[in-house]
């Protein structure tokens, strides 16, 4: 190669230090800090700015799927009750559903993700920050687009796995089943670039030095869900898809009549349902990883085996989907493989469970509030695996199957695994995020009231189901002897909202009165700790080179490793730069630019959503136009870029004319 | 892992190669969308196999015209390639010559395409069968198309100037965009038109 060492095309990386206040941190902050008013509002794709969008967004939708719960509980809450017609109730336990398990549980996670990810890795941006940016909007967009049609009485009606033929154009004539059809489509638009993003920063934007052995269990966590939903999220898509072309276009995969089969519908949901289980815990399980040796004052117990078992759960995850079935008249044969791998997949969450088991155990735990959502959630998951155990034997799931049993079961897993780690995660990062301590006395009261509802309110709901109360009814008769656990589920579900309420009251409070924090007020060992909170634009002043899994605790564990360095490291200031290491090793192995911030993405997103409007009224020239949109929105955004060396540049170095 | 690390090494600035986001990027896009055509012959397979009815409904698949179009296809692939190679031989008219032929392959195939599909006498809706067979095969001709407009933009940005032996990243990753909708076809054409055949 001719170039010589200064050439755009190819330089040494300038090491140095840049202390807050230093001219090349002005210049910095120049360089990265998005423009005022609305025009960067739209146009930011600041990573830590899309991940506080995502956890906003997400928490919005657990509430509004929250008041849907409420107000099915106060129809159980006594027998024969008329606060809700069978078709509102259909509705909203649909809803409540699709919400909690699509527009909140994934969302808040990537959230966290998003925002976490760069800080932990060292790095200054996520690996495609418009494509971070276009996954936002997506979300949202597709979020609205399921509940544009809920205020006119039209929203999706046949459950969140919406089972055909009860879902076909025979039997649900409305629009609800196609507004949830094509929303399901957007938003698997909007968690797969989301997830590509996820694994391309990881194999492409750690910290020089930062080897594969030494991520934080959040990344692994992330990483593994992030793998899966590429795998996964493609099967739901099209099986949406098929749905809605039966629906409008007359074809027959799914119509039993003309040869279709709706066990096909049955099959391609869960290949994707069940991986989405876990997508939507591990890496919430990674939060408690990384943040409960924090209080635990000890590196997490077991590192690699948690890493290894968080991959082994999502391989085994795609060999249990039929467990959904068991009772659908499938060969013995079929159940009892599934039945084994279902039973076998508690090893891997039995060997996490032990492990941070472990860390408290041989830890000095510091009982303050994160610590009791973490320590609180490894008691719930036992409880919810436990009861998924039982479920996974054959002819027990025969007679618990749709009934409130399962309810039981999947909120233990689905709340305890994802709603109080990710509760005890803001109260963890909320200093990170917002310079701001939470209340901690306010903080105890949300967990305990949260923790003694959650378990008053869903605990009932097995013995309802071993009474035989199945799900999805609006309403029951006096003389079945489900009165009592309903009224005291129902009682239960409301201390819980209380809870939640205190914990947000906590955030609104903190957000204005919390005591000022220091950028490492809980002396936690990972990278995102020690940049100041809230973090500049650029995350780091320079890119750290790495020496160890505990880049904060060195000097207290002395693991001999060498001693990372944090003050001196990457300049990297000729534009936005960030450095991109080898996939494994983390060396270093090319200077990355960075994209400005663009309107690109909001208009991809915008256009493409209208696509799906568009579809969804029959309007095929406004859908024809909206396809031309995002076209030229698509093209104008990938067109080669000067700034981001994506093409050569305009002076040849090697013609020897350039004094400059 | 504890081997030193040499930080002051010379390293390539932006997109180059196989060192670009944009190439792992379109890496991880060809295995979801590899998985999305799984899941559709899945339902292709799963659907022969429960179904009561004569399959195919009209008889076995005509394979003449499939053949010559999967003929045609592979050729792209091949012009594709050797335009990205002459890029990095520094012969750029011979890198526009050969991504133009490969664009013409390309839609002398979408042209052959829609011939064999106006050759059926019946729509997506007369039948399972035909429900499937003109969902798998749109779907393969969407990516064809979409392929197509892909090639179009990098021998217009080609043209432009915009690439030499030293940056060229679009076109590998454009490229192999083109290569993964191939190979895709070949697992469709098995699929539709070889395993009827069989049972």
């Amino acid at each position: 190669m001719t170039d010589s060492a200064d050439s755009p095309l190819i330089r040494v990386p300038e090491m140095g230090c840049a202390p807050l206040g230093s001219d090349a941190e002005i210049r910095l902050a120049g360089l990265w800090e998005t423009e005022p008013g609305w025009r960067g509002w739209l146009s930011t794709v600041d990573h830590k700015t899309i991940g506080l969008r995502y956890l906003a967004t997400a928490f919005i939708f657990l509430l509004l799927g929250g008041i849907e719960a409420l107000i099915m509980r106060l129809q159980l809450a006594q027998p024969d009750q008329t606060l809700l017609t069978p078709e509102q109730y259909n509705q909203l336990f649909t809803m409540h559903g699709v919400t909690m398990i699509f527009l909140y549980a994934l969302p808040v996670l990537s959230g966290f993700s998003n925002y976490l990810w760069p800080l932990m890795l060292g790095s200054r941006d996520m690996a495609f920050p418009r494509l971070n940016a276009l996954s936002y909007w997506l979300f949202l967009f597709a979020g609205l687009f399921l509940y544009a049609s809920f205020p006119l009485g039209q929203a999706p009606d046949g459950g969140w796995f919406n089972y055909v033929p009860l879902t076909g154009r025979l039997y649900d004539t409305g629009p609800n089943i196609d507004v949830y059809a094509l929303g399901m489509v957007l938003l698997g638009i909007s968690t797969t670039v989301g997830s590509i993003n996820f694994i391309v920063t990881l194999f492409r934007l750690r910290a020089p030095g930062m080897s594969i052995d030494r991520v934080p269990i959040l990344v692994w966590g992330t990483l593994t869900a992030s793998v899966a939903n590429v795998f996964a999220v493609p099967v739901v898509s099209l099986a949406f898809f098929m749905l809605w072309l039966d629906r409008q276009f007359g074809t027959h995969f799914f119509d039993v009549v003309n040869g279709g089969k709706p066990m096909l519908w049955q099959h391609l949901f869960w290949m994707f349902g069940h991986p989405w289980v876990y997508v939507v815990v591990l890496p919430a399980m990674g939060i408690v990883s990384d943040a409960l040796p924090t209080f635990c004052r000890r590196p997490l117990v077991g590192y690699a085996p948690v890493a290894l078992s968080t991959m082994a759960t999502m391989l085994l995850g795609f060999g249990v989907w039929v467990h959904h079935m068991f009772a659908t008249g499938l060969p013995t044969l079929a159940l009892s493989f599934f039945g084994a791998t279902s039973m076998v997949i508690s090893i891997p969450s039995a060997v996490a469970v032990f492990a941070w088991i472990a860390t408290i155990w041989l830890g000095r735990p510091v009982f303050n509030t994160p610590f009791l959502f973490f320590a609180g959630f490894v008691l719930l998951f036992v409880i919810g695996g436990l009861s998924g155990v039982m479920t996974a034997a054959v002819p027990l799931d025969f007679q618990l199957n749709e009934t409130y049993f399962i309810v039981a079961h999947l909120h233990y897993v689905l709340l305890g695994i994802n709603v109080f780690p990710v509760v005890g995660g803001i109260y963890y990062w909320f200093p990170k995020f917002f310079g701001r301590m939470m209340n901690e006395t306010l903080g105890k009261w949300s967990f305990w009231v949260m923790f003694i509802g959650f378990n008053a309110g869903f605990f009932p709901m097995h013995i309802a189901g071993l009474l035989g109360m199945p799900r999805r009814i609006y309403t029951y008769a006096p003389n079945m002897g489900w009165n009592t656990v309903n009224l005291i589920t129902s009682a239960g579900s409301f201390v819980f909202a209380l809870g939640l309420l205190l914990f947000l009251i906590n955030v609104l409070v903190s957000l204005r009165r919390g005591a000022p924090a220091t950028e490492n007020p809980w002396q936690a060992s990972t990278l995102e700790w020690a940049v100041p909170s809230p973090p500049p634009a650029y995350n780091f002043a320079v890119i750290p080179v790495v020496a160890s899994r505990h880049p904060l605790w060195e000097d207290w564990l002395d693991e001999g490793a060498g001693r990372s360095s944090l003050e001196t490291g990457y300049l990297l200031m000729e534009g936005r730069e960030t450095l991109g290491t080898t996939p494994l090793d983390a060396r270093p192995d090319v200077i990355l630019k960075m994209p400005e911030d663009s309107y690109a993405p909001f208009f991809l997103g915008l256009f493409s959503s209208l696509i799906f409007a568009g579809l969804l009224l029959h309007a095929w020239d406004f859908a024809g136009l909206m396809i031309m949109a995002s076209g030229l929105s698509l093209i104008a955004w990938l067109w080669p870029s000067k700034a981001l060396v994506q093409r050569v540049p305009a002076v040849k170095p090697d013609k020897g004319v350039a004094h400059v | 892992m504890s081997e030193i690390i040499q930080l002051d090494r010379p390293l390539p600035v932006g997109s180059e190669g196989k060192r670009a986001g944009g190439w792992w990027g379109l890496l991880a896009l060809i295995v979801t969308e590899g998985a999305l055509f799984g899941y559709l012959l899945f339902s292709y397979f799963y659907l022969v196999s429960q179904t009561q009815q004569h399959w195919p409904p009209q008889g076995l698949p005509q394979l003449g015209i499939a053949s010559l179009n999967t003929a045609i296809l592979l050729a792209s692939s091949v012009f594709v390639w050797a335009g990205e190679r002459c890029i990095r031989r520094r012969q750029l008219q011979w890198s526009l010559a050969s991504m133009a032929v490969a664009i013409l392959l390309g839609a002398g195939f979408v042209m052959i395409q829609f011939r064999e599909w106006g050759h059926k006498h019946y729509d997506m809706t007369a039948n399972l069968y035909d429900s499937l067979y003109f969902t798998i095969t749109g779907f393969h001709l969407l990516h064809v198309a979409v392929g197509l407009v892909i090639l179009l933009l990098l021998l217009l940005w080609t043209a432009l100037g915009y690439f030499d032996d030293r940056r060229y990243a679009a076109v590998t990753i454009g490229g192999v965009y083109w290569h993964f909708v191939d190979v895709v076809w070949l697992f469709v054409f098995t699929t539709l038109y070889l395993t009827p055949y069989l049972f």
